[in-house]
This record gives structure tokens, C-alpha cells and sequence, in this order.
């Protein structure tokens, strides 16, 4: 019961953040000249007829999962205070060789997928080990590292596609890409399911990766509370001298956590590639998931179910972008939602952590009515 | 003397809640003298500074400047009242220049912008007055460690002050550093201010100061003359005459050497020895302990055993095994149990449960951790068993450690680090800031685990805490031990004298 209180408490100044976040851009959409609730009915209008209620929410989905993956690698640093802004130069990366070698191997159905899901882990874990051992063995800062091996990787991304793992089929003046991934390294969509909850059946696929997206979740939450990695990792955040002290060693606990974080990383490309692309050209690649998943991560708190609930929500907000350009209002709208949702968020977190010190000092002086709390540094 | 008194404290108490810091402290500054405030760590000469800065208000007494009352709410009534502070650590920003950081607040003004000319101007005529060498336009990032400390005494004068108080100015500095410092504050006597200079150097007092008042136990004992005292009378007024008797009791002592520290050197960055060829062994069943002044080595010596800190030559050897090149965590694996002296840095995550405080230190350990997975259920049980077992007074395993007070953490660090089975144990202070009671559990919890075959070693500045548990005490001085004692046979005055180092100085 304490527990529910407990969860319903942490849960609490999230939802004060969104509703500020939504008052913000409602005063925003005011000033434009717009009326604020058409504009909310078009973020909840998911179109007329069935088919486009159910494409609207395959869309919902299909972005949903990328963000979920990417906000979790992000997370990972985050927990130990180290700035993976890599994350998109990593699963640019992972992306691209994993396509690549995807195409090249052959291999039964459920190997074969395995095989790409576990290069495209490596590729990114591979590219965020350099940001890692810059910082571990000469002190670079990870931010720094790691946003120019963001520019990097596209140079290295497009050579890729250009040489070694370009389509040799492709004639003159088509655009470079990877040969397609034969079936058997594909992921098949999961439209059946909708036809099954008696919805109509989106037109586009929608990804079946979302499940092995979850299931990543359930992992990483177990990893991150049940282990002694987890324990480490948390530790080393939340006070690295006294994780030093106490038998962590912190330069492991770096290498480790960005190889995770790149590793995690590498799986952010993968539900386009192996649900709807199946091959990796400059122009079918989704790029941003990487910078959107910082935001994914600091409004889900760095937890694997709350970072999938921002996921959703950003997902959900980017869904409505069309939608409201119809009524006027700039998608811009969308992302200036977003923005100001993570920075209430980032407000409402500080103000609530405070005071949810205040009140333990509270309870722990009516145990000990002498209890002076000592003043911590800050 | 027949210069009148600037500043006068008459009957100065401050109350912590749970202790006294200050009681009855009276101190008279004249104008244009150098007024030292000696006494031990933790005597409250800080407490005492704080209250002249106004950073906090006493609860009893008065206050007054030039004769008259005052009631300071903030340091910036005393800077109006014309008292300044140099704190022991600096307050620059090092990316601004030295004029930037000596005007930064008090900034002379022309036309709402920043007045360079009459800053730079005020600044040359103090840095010649005071012979303080300033260069306005070098930045503070540039500058030596006793550079900087100028600029922030110019700072304090170019705000007005008169009373210009210095928190332990020389601990920071090199030998020759400190004569030129000393240069400087007999410019700013000969100009008319009053210097409060706080320090636990005699040597260094003596030679600088025309008053010496001593602070032991929270209030003045004695003001003297430095003419007509000499540093063993100093050091026996600092540790006071009687020392506390270590109950007699049987000796545990084995012959099984389990700690050998050999030839140990520590280095800091700028090449200066901070601990040079400490050599002593702990057996099995045996306390020794190290008294010192703080900042003498104690903190290196504590960190380079447990491997948090690289040695420049030396061995330390854990019960046979060469250890000197093992890292924190294998240190750690081995069964070093650590009581750091600063909880807050290097024994506790505030922000987290108890429970995982508890874990801290044992998380690749059964029962509550293991190679890969942790126990939280276990450790929550266990936390429960330690708050009864050592008093720990908290809500419960799931309060915050930050909600604690200093002595429940404390007690907690304790339970936590005596709950495994161990090799040795390094404790710092190990009943800093813990009440009466609760010192006297620990102290025969750490007892009870001498007589049960533990090595430990004991930092720490409770002269009744070393003497009542050690078996063996050193004192250690600028990184050096200088003398090896028997607590059962030591005098204050020998004590008060090898820590001070006036008896090395009496030898010399």
C-alpha cells in the first residue's frame, strides 16, 4: 500500500509539469491568433473514418518504439551522470551495418534477425566504447566526444552505403543505398493484431519490433534494480567519491555504462529497418530519435516505465503535427510543446525532490526529536 | 598598549541544537594589532568567526564594534561595520581578472556602467599602500595560490574593512609564502587595521601575532602575550592540562602483524610531500592510533591504505599480502572495513534509502549482493538490524540518509562497515559529531572487535577517543610520525608538545 502511495506520489509532479506544459502552449497558441481548443481537439482527433483511426495509431506506435529505445540508451548515462549525446551518431552506425551485413548473410528466419538485432548492439556499443575510453584514459569530456562523433558517423554512414555495402544493382543516377534485407531478416508488422482487437488494419506496417522493444524494457528495468551493475551504476551517480571508496571503480563503471547506453543505442534504427525499409539509404533513414531520446529520458526520470510513457506522449504529440497544420496552427507547436513539457518537468522534479527531503527530515525528527539535520554542501 | 579597542565579544554563546558550540567567549581586537586565535580542531574558533562575520547570530552576548553595540544579520552588516574575512578556501572566479574579482559586488560605478579607471585606480593605491603587488589586469586563473590569497585581502579592503579576519591563511601556502604573508599583515598593522588570524601553528603564531587568545572546548581560555609564553605553555593551554585516563584492561595485542606500512610517501600533484616515509605495523587485536593536528597527514595516510590515493614509494602489505598496488575495490574485497572522516563525500548516498546505504561497500558480496544480483530484501532486513543494533534513530529502511542527523549517519556508517567480517578496519573519527551516549556504544563496539582479533587504525582529533582506545599511538606531524607513545604512560604536555612540534623544535 505504502508503495502505491509512494508511486502515485513520484507520479504526481509529472502530471502537474504536463498540465502547466499544456496551459504554456495554449497562452503560445492564444498569442498566434488560434483558438487553443481546436487545437486541443486536433491533438485527440485521430481521423474520420476506421482505417485512418487505425493508421493514426500505427503511426503512434511505429514512432513510439525508436523513442522508448533511444530514451532508454540515453537513461543509462544519465544514471551515472554521464552525457551520452551520441546516441544518434550511434545508431546511425548500428544502423547502417547492420543493414549492411543484414543483406550480406544468409541465414533462417529467427538466426537471421537475431544476427542484425546483435551486430546492430555491437556496431553501437563498438562507436560509444571511443567516447568512453577518451574519457576514461584522457579525460575528454563525454558531451564533447561524443557530439562530434555524431558528425563522424554520418561521413562514416555514407561512405558505408557508397562502398562496401552499396547495392550493386543500383543503375546510374539512383540514390546509394544497401541491398534490401532478404525475407528472412525481416520483421513481419503486427496489423494482423489490430484486425484481431476488431480495428480496421492500418495501411503502413506497424513494426513488430515494439515487442522486443519491450521486452529490452523489462530487462533494463530488472538490470537496473535487481542487479549489482545497476546498484553500481546508480551509485557512482549519485556519489561518486563514495562509490570510489566503496569498491566501485569509476572508470569501469564509464566504460561499462556507455558501451551499455551504445549497445542499447544500436537498436533505435532497427524497427524501421527490419519492419519497412529493410535497406538503409540517406533518404529512408529517420534521423533525431538520438536528441529526442535526452528529452525522452529526463521526462521519464531515467525509470523504464516512465520512460515509456514519454515516449508515448512524444509520440503521441508528434502524431498530431498534420492534424493541426489543418487547423492552422505551425507543427512548430508540437515541438514547442515538447520543450516546455521537459523543462516543467525538469522544474516540477527539483521542486518535488525537495520537498520530498524536507518531509523525510520531517518524519525522521519524530523519531529522534534531537535530529539535526546537517546542512549538505551544495 | 594604549590603542583602543575595534572589536570586543563579552560573553558569546552559541547553541547548536544538541551542542554548544561557543560558551562565554570574550575577546577584546585593538586597532592596529595582529589578535591570533589558536586552538584544536573543533574547538570552535570557526564558530567564533562565523558569529564576528554575522553569518549566524549568537545566542547570548554582545557584539561590539568601536564601542558600540552591534547586531549583525548578514556578513553584509559586518562588512558595513567594517569587518572583512579571507576564507580558508578561496572565493574567486578564475576566469575574471583581478580587477573583475576585487570590485565583483562593490562595483564603482560611472553612468551604469562599470567604472575601470577609478577601480583600477583604488585598487594600485591599496596594492602600494599595503604592499600587497597586484596586477589589475592578470587573470585570477594565472595567479599562485598566494597571489590569490592577496587579491582577496585586497578584496576585503577595497571593501572598507578595518578588522580583517584570516580562516588558517598559511595552510595553504609554502614556507616562503607564509614570510611574505606575514610581510603584508605587518603592513596592514602598521596602517592602523586589526588582523584576526586563526591558526593551529604555534610556531607561526608566535612569530606573527601580538595577542594570542586560546580557544579550547567552545571558549576562551587564556589571552596572552607571545613575549611571555613559550610554545609548550601554548600547547598544554591548547590540550588542556588533563588528559582523559584510558581505563585499564587487558591487552589483546597478538604477534600476528596484519597491517605493515613501510616507507610510505605520498607526493601531491605540485610536488610536495604530504606524507613522507611512514613506516609502523598494526597487529591482530591491536589499536593504533595517529594523533595529530588536522592537515598533517592523517587524510593521506587514511586514503593511501585504502588505495583511494597512489603512493610514491613505499608498501603497505594486508596480513602477508602485498597490497600496494591492488585497487580500492580489491582493498575493499579484502575485508578493509572504512569509517572515512568525511561521511557526506566518501560513505554516503544521500539522495538514496537506507537500505542502499547499507548495501554500499557490500554489493558484490553475499548475503546482499553477489556477482550479479543484488538482495534489496535482504538489505532492507538487515538495515532494520543495524538501526536497532547501533541506535540508528529513522523512520525506517526506506527514509532518506539525507533526513538523518550527522550522528545517526554516522552510526549508521558504523553498523555498516562492523556487519562484515573483517580484515581490518580504518576508522576516521569514527564518533565525529555523535552524541555522548551513542560514543560510548561505538567506542566499545570497536573495542569488543579488538578483543576479537580486528587490526585497526584510529585517526582521530578526540584526544579522549585515541587515548581511551589505542593500544599504540603515533603522532604525526607535516606528514611525518614523530614520535611513537604509550597511551597508558603520555602526559598532555608531551602530547600537546610532538603535536605542535615544539618539542622538535626544542631538540632541534
Amino acid at each position: 500500500m505504502t508503495r502505491v502511495v509512494a508511486w502515485a506520489r513520484g507520479f504526481a509532479p509529472t502530471v502537474v509539469a504536463l498540465g502547466v506544459a499544456l496551459l504554456v502552449t495554449a497562452l503560445f497558441i492564444l498569442i498566434i491568433g488560434e483558438n487553443p481548443l481546436a487545437a486541443l481537439r486536433a491533438l485527440f482527433d485521430f481521423g474520420e473514418s476506421p482505417t485512418a483511426q487505425a493508421n493514426s495509431l500505427g503511426v503512434w506506435i511505429n514512432r513510439a518504439a525508436p523513442l522508448f529505445l533511444s530514451g532508454l540508451a540515453v537513461s543509462v548515462g544519465f544514471r551515472m551522470g554521464l552525457f551520452n549525446i551520441g546516441v544518434e551518431g550511434q545508431y546511425r552506425i548500428a544502423t547502417v551495418i547492420a543493414a549492411g551485413v543484414g543483406a550480406a548473410i544468409v541465414a533462417p528466419a529467427p538466426l537471421h534477425v537475431l544476427v542484425i538485432i546483435l551486430v546492430a548492439m555491437l556496431a553501437g556499443a563498438a562507436y560509444a566504447a571511443i567516447p568512453a575510453v577518451l574519457k576514461v584514459t584522457r579525460g575528454v569530456s563525454e558531451v564533447i566526444s561524443t557530439i562530434m562523433l555524431n558528425s563522424i558517423a554520418i561521413g562514416i554512414a555514407a561512405y558505408l552505403i557508397r562502398r562496401p555495402f552499396a547495392d550493386p544493382d543500383l543503375g546510374e543516377g539512383e540514390n546509394t543505398t544497401t541491398r534490401d534485407l532478404p525475407e528472412s531478416g525481416r520483421i513481419p508488422g503486427i496489423n494482423d493484431l489490430f484486425g484481431l482487437l476488431g480495428l480496421e488494419e492500418p495501411r503502413r506496417p506497424v513494426y513488430g519490433f515494439v515487442f522486443i522493444a519491450i521486452l529490452v524494457g523489462i530487462v533494463m528495468a530488472v538490470v537496473l534494480s535487481r542487479t549489482r551493475f545497476g546498484f553500481e551504476l546508480r551509485t557512482s551517480g549519485l556519489n561518486p567519491s563514495a562509490a570510489t571508496a566503496n569498491g566501485v571503480s569509476a572508470s569501469s563503471m564509464t566504460i561499462k555504462a556507455m558501451v551499455l547506453s551504445g549497445a542499447l543505442a544500436g537498436l533505435v534504427g532497427l524497427p524501421e529497418l527490419l519492419g519497412e525499409s529493410f535497406r538503409f539509404s540517406g533518404e529512408s533513414f529517420v534521423a533525431g530519435y538520438g536528441f529526442t531520446g535526452i528529452a525522452v529520458a529526463l521526462l521519464g526520470r531515467n525509470r523504464p516505465l516512465g520512460i515509456a510513457g514519454a515516449a508515448l506522449l512524444f509520440s503521441f504529440l508528434d502524431r498530431a503535427g498534420p492534424r493541426l497544420q489543418s487547423e492552422g496552427i505551425p507543427p512548430a507547436a508540437v515541438v514547442i510543446m515538447q520543450g516546455i513539457i521537459v523543462l516543467c518537468v525538469v522544474i516540477v522534479d527539483e521542486i518535488g525532490r525537495r520537498r520530498l527531503l524536507r518531509a523525510e527530515e520531517r518524519r525522521a525528527r519524530v523519531e529522534d526529536p534531537q535530529t539535526v539535520t546537517e546542512e549538505v554542501a551544495s | 598598549m594604549t590603542a583602543e579597542p575595534v572589536v570586543e565579544l563579552d560573553g558569546i554563546t552559541k547553541r547548536f541544537p544538541g551542542v554548544v558550540a561557543n560558551h562565554d567567549v570574550d575577546l577584546t581586537v585593538l586597532r592596529g594589532e595582529v589578535h591570533a586565535i589558536v586552538g584544536e580542531n573543533g574547538a570552535g574558533k570557526s564558530t567564533l568567526m562565523k558569529t564576528l562575520y554575522g553569518m549566524h547570530r549568537p545566542d547570548e552576548g554582545t557584539i561590539r564594534v568601536d564601542g558600540s553595540p552591534v547586531d549583525f544579520h548578514s556578513p553584509n552588516d559586518a562588512i558595513a561595520a567594517g569587518i572583512g574575512m579571507v576564507h580558508q578556501h578561496f572565493m574567486l572566479a578564475d576566469n575574471l581578472t583581478v580587477l573583475e574579482n576585487i570590485v565583483l559586488g562593490a562595483e564603482p560605478r560611472a553612468g551604469g556602467r562599470l567604472d575601470y579607471a577609478t577601480a583600477r585606480e583604488r585598487i594600485r593605491e591599496l596594492s602600494q599602500r599595503y604592499g600587497l603587488g597586484l596586477h589589475p589586469n592578470r587573470l585570477v586563473a594565472e595567479l599562485s595560490v598566494a597571489d590569490r590569497q592577496r587579491v582577496e585581502i585586497a578584496k576585503v579592503l577595497f571593501r572598507g574593512a578595518r578588522v580583517i579576519i584570516l580562516d588558517e591563511p598559511t595552510a595553504v601556502l609554502v614556507p616562503q609564502e607564509v614570510d611574505a604573508l606575514f610581510t603584508n599583515l605587518a603592513g596592514l598593522r602598521g596602517e592602523g587595521l586589526a588582523v584576526v588570524f586563526i591558526s593551529h601553528k604555534l610556531d607561526e603564531v608566535l612569530k606573527v601575532a601580538d595577542t594570542i587568545t586560546v580557544i579550547r572546548r567552545g571558549t576562551t581560555v587564556a589571552t596572552v602575550e607571545p613575549s611571555a609564553t613559550t610554545p609548550r605553555q601554548l600547547a598544554e593551554l591548547m590540550v588542556g592540562s588533563e588528559l582523559p585516563t584510558p581505563e585499564t584492561r587487558e591487552s589483546t595485542v597478538t604477534d600476528v602483524v596484519q597491517l605493515r606500512v613501510d616507507g610510505l610517501t605520498v607526493t601531491s600533484d605540485e610536488g610536495f610531500e604530504l606524507l613522507s616515509d611512514v613506516s609502523f605495523s598494526v597487529r591482530r587485536g591491536e589499536i593504533v592510533g595517529f594523533a595529530g593536528v588536522e592537515g598533517n597527514g592523517q587524510s593521506e595516510l587514511v586514503e593511501a591504505i585504502m588505495g583511494l590515493r597512489k603512493p610514491s614509494a613505499g608498501r603497505v602489505v594486508l596480513g602477508g599480502e602485498d597490497m600496494t598496488e591492488w585497487t580500492a575495490q580489491r582493498r575493499r574485497r579484502a575485508g578493509i572495513g572504512f569509517v572515512p572522516e568525511d561521511r557526506h563525500r566518501q560513505a554516503l548516498l544521500l539522495e538514496a534509502p537506507l537500505w542502499e546505504n547499507r548495501m554500499l561497500g557490500h554489493q558484490d558480496q553475499a548475503p546482499l549482493g553477489g556477482r550479479f544480483w543484488i538482495n534489496p530484501a535482504a538489505a532492507r532486513t538487515d538495515t532494520q538490524r543495524v538501526m536497532d543494533e547501533y541506535d540508528v534513530r529513522a523512520p525506517g529502511p526506506e527514509t532518506l540518509a539525507g533526513a538523518l542527523s550527522g550522528g545517526n549517519q554516522q552510526k549508521l556508517v558504523i553498523g555498516r562497515e562492523m556487519s562484515a567480517e573483517l580484515a581490518m578496519l580504518v576508522a576516521a573519527h569514527p564518533t565525529r559529531g555523535v552524541d555522548v551516549g551513542a560514543q560510548a556504544g561505538i567506542w566499545d563496539r570497536i573495542r569488543d572487535a579488538r578483543a576479537a582479533g580486528l587490526a585497526t587504525v584510529l585517526i582521530s582529533a578526540d584526544l579522549e577517543e585515541l587515548l581511551g582506545l589505542s593500544d599504540t599511538l603515533y603522532v604525526i606531524l607535516r606528514g611525518r610520525l614523530v614520535a611513537k607513545l604509550d597511551p597508558a604512560e603520555v602526559t598532555p604536555e608531551t602530547l600537546g608538545s610532538y603535536m605542535t612540534g615544539a618539542a622538535l623544535e626544542e631538540s632541534a
